[in-house]
């Protein structure tokens, strides 16, 4: 895998299968990025589980916290980490040690661990690193195009209004993929200087 | 499956446009309306917290301006755009985010006489500051750069001569100095350059000029190439800091790599006012879906035009980058192989009464100050814009007493032709 530059069809594979989402750091402040994506992608119908042991006892979005994923108790396909890079191995060892193991690990915007990326994959899961589920969801379904963002996507099919808590289409023809763009160079260029 | 890359011609009749939601309109609709009504409380909470994509109010975004932001986005290879009043709007959208009092860019000399008014003045009057370097000495852009510099300015074809910029060479410099580099692309067109390709992290365009295309709508636009990293130190505060107006989010760390983008238009556009009408944005976009084939025209009809003026009795010296003998020529293969534009000056050896009789005397040509029209347009700079100017000063931007600019349209050659050919006997 590429973890430069995503082909478009890989992210939509995973955002078409995955139903369930456990969100390590999530928080229940609502200016974080991780409260913006968690309430998205509740709305957008997946099924949300927070993770932050310092917030069991808490709600978000009607989801208690919980404080580890053993704790969830119930097979999850996919954990989406909002912690540094420095912090993503332990939470890939645990998610690993979870029986059936998630199928997905994501590492949100700014995280990337290459380490805990290949480990990951050697036990058989997909792993995005450096994204947002939020905006990979909005930028293949067109949703994001409301704030003038190149969605890299074409299509001459009638758009479904989207609406609180609907799934949207995420099969639009993509064009780019990623490895084109002159910002995933500009991430690999950081990434191969720092 | 591979993703396909859609070629230039597609992505200028589709990008960013999709058959209507609702009507199933496959134009894109004229959404003449200046606000947008909410689900309900939370709905409106989430879009004006920046939680949620979505429309509220015109000022801040509109969906006829979408289509046309995620369009010229494709087109430039940006991660995001936000369309303006004007190219001049985009200009103060762009440096808002960027400067505090104090701060500096460095831009080219060689600029749209609009753009240097506007630099010299207005943003005078807010603190920012402009050092002036020399775009055919990329050293004196090095000898610029001072811990106050923010940015570095400068067009891609630059006004009023149609000069070629190097811009991989001034992007180094940019990537050394750790401050963006803003290209004005308005003269190319994504047709002609991509700026981003060669190191630009924002081009902004007057979308007025070979975008729109025929003369009849103003707007302007930013692109975000999503290159430049506004965290690494503390001089971007206003993408890299808590937002107070927007209880302490950091745009950067929020939207990633089209955060740039975003802070024009939540930041900038939201609070200066500056908005495009969505009629606008309709011209636009149709002018757009033909702006390849406008684009190769205008370029092949310049060509010629200057060719036939380089061997004319009556004139003294052409300056275009696509005539062999240019001094501009191999940047123009370089960075404009399909052609130089269609913007270019040339001087008359019968000097400033020759270009006042010449404007005069041409039938077809109209005498205006615009460029990248349909139509062909001339312009006696000394006797107009520059009048106010000494001879001095007229000579060294440009504008010296002979010299006369041409904006090349997309009519017959050999009509063009004709009639300067007739206008330069008279």
């Amino acid at each position: 895998m590429n973890h430069d530059a995503y082909d478009d069809n890989y992210i939509r594979s995973i955002l078409n299968n995955v139903k369930s989402i456990a969100m390590v750091g999530a928080s229940p402040v609502n200016v974080r990025p991780s409260y913006f994506a968690f309430k998205y992608l509740a709305q957008r119908g997946y099924d949300m589980i927070p993770v932050n042991p310092g917030h069991v006892g808490k709600e978000l979005m009607g989801k208690p916290f919980v404080a580890s994923l053993a704790d969830i108790g119930r097979p999850i396909d996919m954990i989406d980490i909002f912690r540094n890079s420095s912090h993503i191995m332990p939470v890939v060892e645990e998610a690993l040690k979870l029986s059936p193991p998630p199928k997905v690990i994501w590492m949100q915007l700014g995280a990337r661990d290459d380490a805990a990326a290949e480990k990951a994959e050697a036990a058989g899961l997909k792993v995005v690193m450096n994204r947002c589920p939020k905006i990979e969801y909005g930028r293949l379904s067109s949703e994001i195009s409301w704030m003038g963002v190149n969605s890299r996507t074409l299509s001459s099919k009638r758009a479904p209004i989207p609406t609180q808590g609907m799934r949207l289409s995420l099969n639009r023809t993509s064009f780019g993929g990623g490895q084109t763009a002159a910002s995933d160079r500009a991430a690999k260029n950081k990434t191969e200087t720092t | 499956m591979t993703d396909r890359l859609p070629g230039f011609s597609t992505l200028a009749v589709h990008a960013g446009a999709q058959p209507d939601p609702t009507t199933g309109a496959r134009a894109t609709p004229i959404y003449q309306t200046t606000s947008f009504v909410f689900n309900d409380a939370d709905h409106a909470a989430s879009l004006f917290g920046l939680q949620a994509f979505g429309n509220i109010y015109t000022r801040i975004g509109n969906p006829t301006n979408a289509v046309l932001e995620e369009r010229v986005a494709a087109l430039e290879g940006g991660t995001a755009a936000l369309a303006v009043a004007s190219g001049h709007a985009a200009q103060l959208v762009v440096l808002q985010q960027l400067l505090k009092p104090g701060d500096e860019i460095i831009a080219a000399r060689k600029l749209y006489g609009g753009s240097i008014n506007q630099f010299t003045h207005a943003f005078k009057a807010f603190g920012w500051n402009v050092a002036w370097a020399d775009p055919d000495e990329i050293e004196s852009f090095e000898r610029a750069v001072t811990p106050h510099t923010k940015a570095i300015f400068i067009e891609s074809i630059a006004n009023p001569a149609g000069s070629i910029t190097d811009i991989e060479a001034i992007a180094a410099v940019a990537r050394k100095a750790g401050v963006p580099l803003i290209v004005d692309n308005t003269l190319a067109s994504p047709y002609l350059i991509k700026p981003i390709d060669h190191g630009a992290d924002i081009v902004v365009h007057s979308l007025t000029k070979f975008l729109g295309g025929h003369g009849n709508s103003l707007g302007g636009i930013i692109v975000d190439a999503g290159t430049f990293d506004w965290s690494k130190d503390n001089k971007y505060p206003m993408l890299s800091e808590p937002r107070p107006e927007y209880h302490g989010i950091r745009i950067q760390e929020t939207f990633g790599n089209f955060a740039f983008a975003i802070a024009c238009r939540v930041l900038g556009l939201r609070d200066l006012g500056p908005a495009l009408s969505p009629f606008n944005a309709f011209m636009i976009l149709t002018g757009i879906e033909t702006l390849p084939l406008r684009m190769q025209k205008h370029c092949d009809n310049a060509k010629a035009v200057a060719e036939f003026l380089s061997t004319h009795p009556a004139v003294s010296a052409v300056n275009y980058a696509g005539l062999p003998g240019d001094r501009y020529n191999a940047l123009q293969r370089k960075y404009a192989p399909k052609g130089a534009g269609a913007v270019f000056t040339f001087s008359l050896k019968g000097g400033y009464d020759a270009g006042v009789n010449l404007v005069s005397n041409l039938k077809l040509f109209s005498h205006l100050a615009n460029v990248g029209d349909t139509r062909s347009l001339v312009i006696h700079p000394a006797s107009t814009t520059h009048s106010q100017l000494d001879d001095a000063a007229k000579v060294k931007s440009g504008a010296a007493p002979e010299v006369v600019r041409l904006s090349i349209g997309i009519e017959d050659k050999e009509d063009l032709i004709a009639d300067l050919d007739q206008a330069l006997r008279a």
